[in-house]
């Protein structure tokens, strides 16, 4: 193909992609001024080429549109929904032709002249300007005339062919208030007196001639284009480099004094950048990948007959051009199901009771390592027990498990391959593209997508893919004798365990955990893994990795490295095992495997954890707005059959004792316990503490003093929602509540903390200073579980359980330094009492803090303003001493004034 | 069929030939067509990879390419190779994928009319019937000639 043609395709297929982003944008901010004369200036530079090239059908449809442009640039014709489809019908025949032009090197053969007289009636109005300069021109002509012929000669009006219809078109149209409108105008395309084309072609080529090389000089400074397989080729030598490179800097490495080193540091230097540059260039802002998408929700509204607003933002996240194609087609894929399935009918919507357009919301960012894309609507959800039915229907499950699932679970089933609800396939979504497609393209370049939905609400995906794909930095581990390496990307943090460590290893009912500081995380080891043999070392290290929101610990042998990689491709006969997302080649040329994080979470229970919790998750981004109680508990036996089960926040340890270290004195039991006595109580009892060779036991710290709880057998610990339902008078227990489907009795910990030592609260009852907590929050449970947690810190804590009560309370005149207090209670809310509270003229100086499952930025600046002075989780726990701490510190330093 | 006549009138092609690339298995001489063979190699550093086919030795690096090890002793359901005993690699090309066979020895380039090749014998083991093109009658025994494609069929499928 002829070089000039090559590059007139190219620099047209980006302009037409601009501008069907820039009209469809016109449509909303129809007086910007700048994306008039942007627009203009790309069908007019469109035009201009053509004209050069001899393209004759192009440069006609271009010129009709230039015309259209060129009077809603001057602000003569108002922009309206008809006018901007003619024009977009006009730039899709463009692209057509350019299509055709493309394939056989010649302009296809087709009948523009509908669209072309369509467009010329948008111009049936006085094209003013041009027809003064044809006055003028023709006036001097005439005036010369007369004054050398002597005879009057009237002035050449120029004669148009009448317009098709000599009404004006629907569209709005402004005139530039001279009067009537004139049904005179000087026909787009073949210019009519003499004086015509002289005059027009005379004042407006300077004008084109200035504007097109002012556009030109901008743009062609700061771009270059480059093709893509020298970016490829510059990508795999930077690749290799770095391999090179990592030789070198380990060779060296074993020479202690050696003349390369400064060189090599050098080298190491100049290589990372470079590097670093060439991945750059592979860089692209997502936009790119979103610029038809206007223009698709667009004829999507016209053709259904709603209204969409789609939002874009991030647009300029970059990310690496070859992920940028392979997402393009899912997104566009789901934008279109959202806007065709998801976002309702206007009319529909309003009997919601939602705002008659519907939102698409397409927002893009970094996260670690990552880019995310969320694609979000505000439609009307996905409908759970559809999706179910058609799941066994399609006989993707049994009807007894597909029962069982949870919502996220259900959702899922949309990505399998076959699977479709919509009730009407419409022509605009397609057939044959299904999610299953989305998901395995996304899937391959080493992505995830998951989504969430509320019915009635709306749904919401979530895209997550890496930065880039070829280079990463990784951790390098070593177990049972070889090396392997895990991408940076998803590793947290890494823990050395060692023989003093063995404690915070537990192990609940066959799972491994081991205990980071406040959370128990899933532990898995390599070996295991892997199918490699344990070996004798038990302790090693821990890599703490990430899969989406969860957390799970990889046990090795030991951490070696962390360098750079070259990541190369894993080969056929490995690339179906999970575990593994390609190979490597470090320094020393031995081939290593580098794990697949996400992989090795799916294949051990690691998965089942993160899943019961991302689901969790999941489906408090459907509830938000609800007051969140779940709190991890430890589950456990007491013999006698009942189960039972105490907070998690409250727990220091989980042990097996041998129960021939325990004793007993002054109808005690005991036991040494890490150098001190520990005070055992049994949970219940039933509870034999020497029955068998070892004792279950939970133990409780604060600060010096240790008790442990010594139960039948641990079960579990899982996350569930509280609701004590029955309550108990039987002291020790606050009630039974339904904990992971099971009837499990409660304890009260408070009760067993004083069992086990009298004197837990007591040295500090004589100091005076104790402060004084009003404890507002309407769950019993809750208000058992935070007491002693405030208790322990030393503080005496009054409840209530309301707004109301609260009040009273105060008001009958019992002292209190601080209150917190829940925000959704029955009588009177968390935020009606910090108001009350603040115009009450005795009461007004109490810090206030609240303590919430609510998460939202909304009810923070809501809780902050009502007077509250921290809004706070209800379970993080140092927050909440650290706020209250902080508060009395406050107050007291107030009262003293 | 009607051949049309040569130029000496004669209907009898030029016989063709191939070479093979004969190796040992334990005590079979087996062979593969030379022009798949990319190159012969000593015994080179394989890494292992755990939970792969047991058929896969594991990678090894070919001046920084990754190529795929089998072990065609396991692959043809022979016993291990003793403790110690050397071992060559032949490497193949497959589409964008290197792979190496590892074997017990490389022998000669041995080159025959295609007539001398023979059909696989029913004898044959099932697991070598399958990977076989056929065998060649040689004076120090039988070459037994795999085709490439089929031994490439590992028991993860391809």
């Amino acid at each position: 193909m002829d070089d000039l043609l090559r590059e007139f395709l190219t620099e047209s297929a980006e302009n037409l992609a601009r501008l069907d982003r820039e009209i469809v944008e016109l449509e909303r901010s129809s007086d910007d001024p700048e994306l008039l004369k942007s627009i203009f200036r790309t069908i007019h530079t469109i035009k201009g080429t053509c004209g050069f090239l001899d393209l004759q059908r192009l440069e006609g449809v271009a010129h009709a549109a230039e015309n259209v442009l060129g009077l809603l640039r001057d602000g003569k014709l108002e922009v309206g929904p008809e006018v901007v489809s003619d024009v977009l019908a006009a730039v899709d025949v463009i692209r057509e032709i350019l299509d055709g032009l493309e394939a056989t090197e010649a302009e296809p053969q087709g009948d523009d002249s509908e669209l072309v007289e369509r467009l010329a009636r948008w111009t049936a109005e006085p094209l003013e300007e041009e027809e003064s300069f044809d006055h003028l021109f023709a006036a001097a002509a005439a005036a010369r005339a007369a004054r050398a012929a002597a005879a009057p000669v009237t002035a050449p009006a120029p004669e148009p062919p009448p317009t098709a219809e000599g009404s004006p078109r629907k569209g709005r149209k402004k005139t530039s208030g001279a009067g009537a409108p004139k049904k005179v105008a000087a026909p787009p395309i073949a210019p009519v007196s003499t004086p015509g084309p002289a005059a027009e072609a005379a004042p407006s080529a300077p004008a084109e001639g200035a504007e097109r090389s002012e556009g030109r000089a901008s743009v062609a400074d700061s771009t270059l284009r480059v093709g893509v397989n020298i970016l490829d080729l510059l990508m795999n030598l930077a690749g290799e480099l770095v391999l090179t490179r990592n030789q070198l800097v380990q060779l060296a490495s074993a020479e202690e004094d050696s003349v390369y080193h400064v060189p090599l540091q050098h080298l190491n230097r100049v290589t990372t950048d470079l590097q670093e540059a060439v991945m750059r260039t592979r860089m692209q802002p997502i936009g790119n990948a979103w610029g038809k998408l206007p223009r698709l929700v667009r004829d999507l509204c016209q053709a259904g007959g709603k209204r969409i607003e789609l939002e874009m933002l991030g647009a300029e996240t970059e990310l690496d051009r070859q992920i940028l194609q392979a997402i393009q087609d899912p997104l566009t894929h789901m934008v279109r199901n959202s806007a065709d399935h998801g976002i309702e009918a206007p009319a529909e919507r309003e009997a919601a009771g939602k705002p008659e357009h519907g939102t698409i919301r397409l927002e893009a960012f970094h996260e670690g390592g990552h880019v995310v894309i969320e694609i979000r609507d505000d439609g009307r959800g996905l409908d759970v027990e559809a999706i179910r039915a058609k799941a066994v229907e399609r006989g993707l499950a049994r009807a007894e498990t597909a029962a069982g699932l949870s919502d996220a679970q259900v959702f899922r089933f949309i990505f399998e391959p076959g699977f479709s609800t919509a009730r009407a396939v419409t022509s605009v979504s397609g057939r044959g593209v299904g999610m299953d497609v989305v998901r395995s393209n996304i899937e391959k370049i080493g992505g995830t997508v998951e989504l969430s939905s509320a019915q009635g609400k709306g749904t919401t995906f979530r895209i997550k893919i890496p930065l880039t794909l070829a280079i990463l930095s990784a951790l390098i581990v070593g177990t049972a004798g070889q090396s392997f390496a895990i991408p940076q990307i998803g590793v947290v943090e890494v823990v050395r365990v060692t023989a003093d460590d063995a404690h915070l290893v537990e192990n609940v009912n066959g799972t491994l955990f081991y205990r980071l500081r406040e959370t128990l995380l899933p532990l898995v080891r390599l070996t295991s893994v892997l199918g490699l043999p344990t070996g004798t070392r038990e302790y090693g290290s821990v890599v703490v990795c990430q899969v989406g929101a969860q957390r799970f610990g990889l046990a090795v042998d030991e951490i070696l490295d962390t360098h750079e990689i070259v990541v190369k491709p894993i080969g056929r006969m490995v690339k179906g095992i999970p575990c593994y997302a390609g190979t490597t080649i470090l320094g020393d040329g031995s081939v290593v495997m580098i794990l697949d994080v996400a992989g090795i979470a799916a294949m051990t229970g690691a998965a089942e954890e993160a899943e019961r919790a991302a689901e969790r998750s999941l489906d408090s981004v459907a509830s938000a707005e609800e007051d969140d109680d779940r709190v991890p508990l430890v589950v456990f036996d007491s013999g006698g059959g009942s189960r039972q089960a105490v907070p998690l926040a409250l727990v220091s340890r989980l042990e097996k004792i041998p129960t021939e270290n325990i004793e007993t004195a002054d109808g005690r039991w005991l036991v040494q316990y890490r150098g001190a006595l520990l005070p055992l109580v049994p949970a219940s009892p039933f509870v034999e503490v020497r029955a068998a060779e070892e004792r279950s036991v939970i133990v409780f710290t604060d600060g010096e003093r240790s008790m442990g709880l010594a139960v039948d057998a641990i079960h579990d610990i899982v996350e569930d929602r509280l609701n004590v339902e029955v309550r108990s008078s039987t002291p020790g227990i606050l009630g039974t509540a339904v904990i992971a489907g099971r009837s499990t009795e409660v304890l009260d910990v408070d009760h067993f903390l004083r069992a086990a030592d009298p004197e837990w609260y007591g040295a500090a009852r004589e100091d005076a200073g104790r402060k004084r907590i009003l404890l507002v929050d309407d769950s019993p449970f809750f208000l058992g579980l935070l007491s002693p947690v405030l208790r322990s810190a030393r503080y005496d804590v009054v409840t209530a359980g309301d707004g109301a009560e609260a009040i009273s309370r105060l008001e009958r005149g019992e002292p209190v330094d601080v209150i917190v207090s829940d925000i959704d209670m029955p009588r009177l809310d968390g935020f009606e009492l910090a108001r009350r509270l603040r115009e009450h003229p005795r009461l007004s100086g109490i810090p206030l803090v609240a303590l919430t499952g609510r998460r939202g930025e909304d009810d923070r600046a809501q809780g902050l303003e009502a007077g509250f002075r921290e809004f706070l989780s209800k379970f993080d726990r140092d927050a909440v001493l650290s706020a209250i701490r902080e508060a009395t510190t406050v107050a007291s330093d107030e009262v003293s004034e | 069929m009607i051949y049309p006549a040569g130029p000496r009138g004669s209907v009898r092609a030029e016989p063709s030939r191939h070479g093979y690339v004969s190796f040992r298995l334990a005590d079979q001489w087996l062979g593969v067509p030379v022009v798949v063979a990319q190159e012969v190699l000593t015994a080179q550093t394989v890494s292992p990879v755990p939970l792969a086919p047991p058929e896969v030795a594991g990678f090894l690096n070919l001046r920084g390419q990754i190529v795929t090890a089998l072990d065609l002793r396991v692959r043809l359901g022979l016993p291990p190779r003793p403790e110690g005993s050397s071992t060559m690699n032949i490497v193949v090309r497959d589409g964008e994928e290197l792979f190496s066979f590892v074997v017990d020895e490389v022998g000669d380039v041995v080159e025959v009319e295609d007539e001398r090749l023979e059909p696989t014998p029913p004898t044959l083991d099932a697991r070598w019937r399958e990977c076989c093109a056929g065998v060649i009658r040689l004076e120090r025994g039988l070459l037994v000639v795999m085709e490439v494609q089929d031994l490439l069929r590992t028991g993860a499928g391809v």
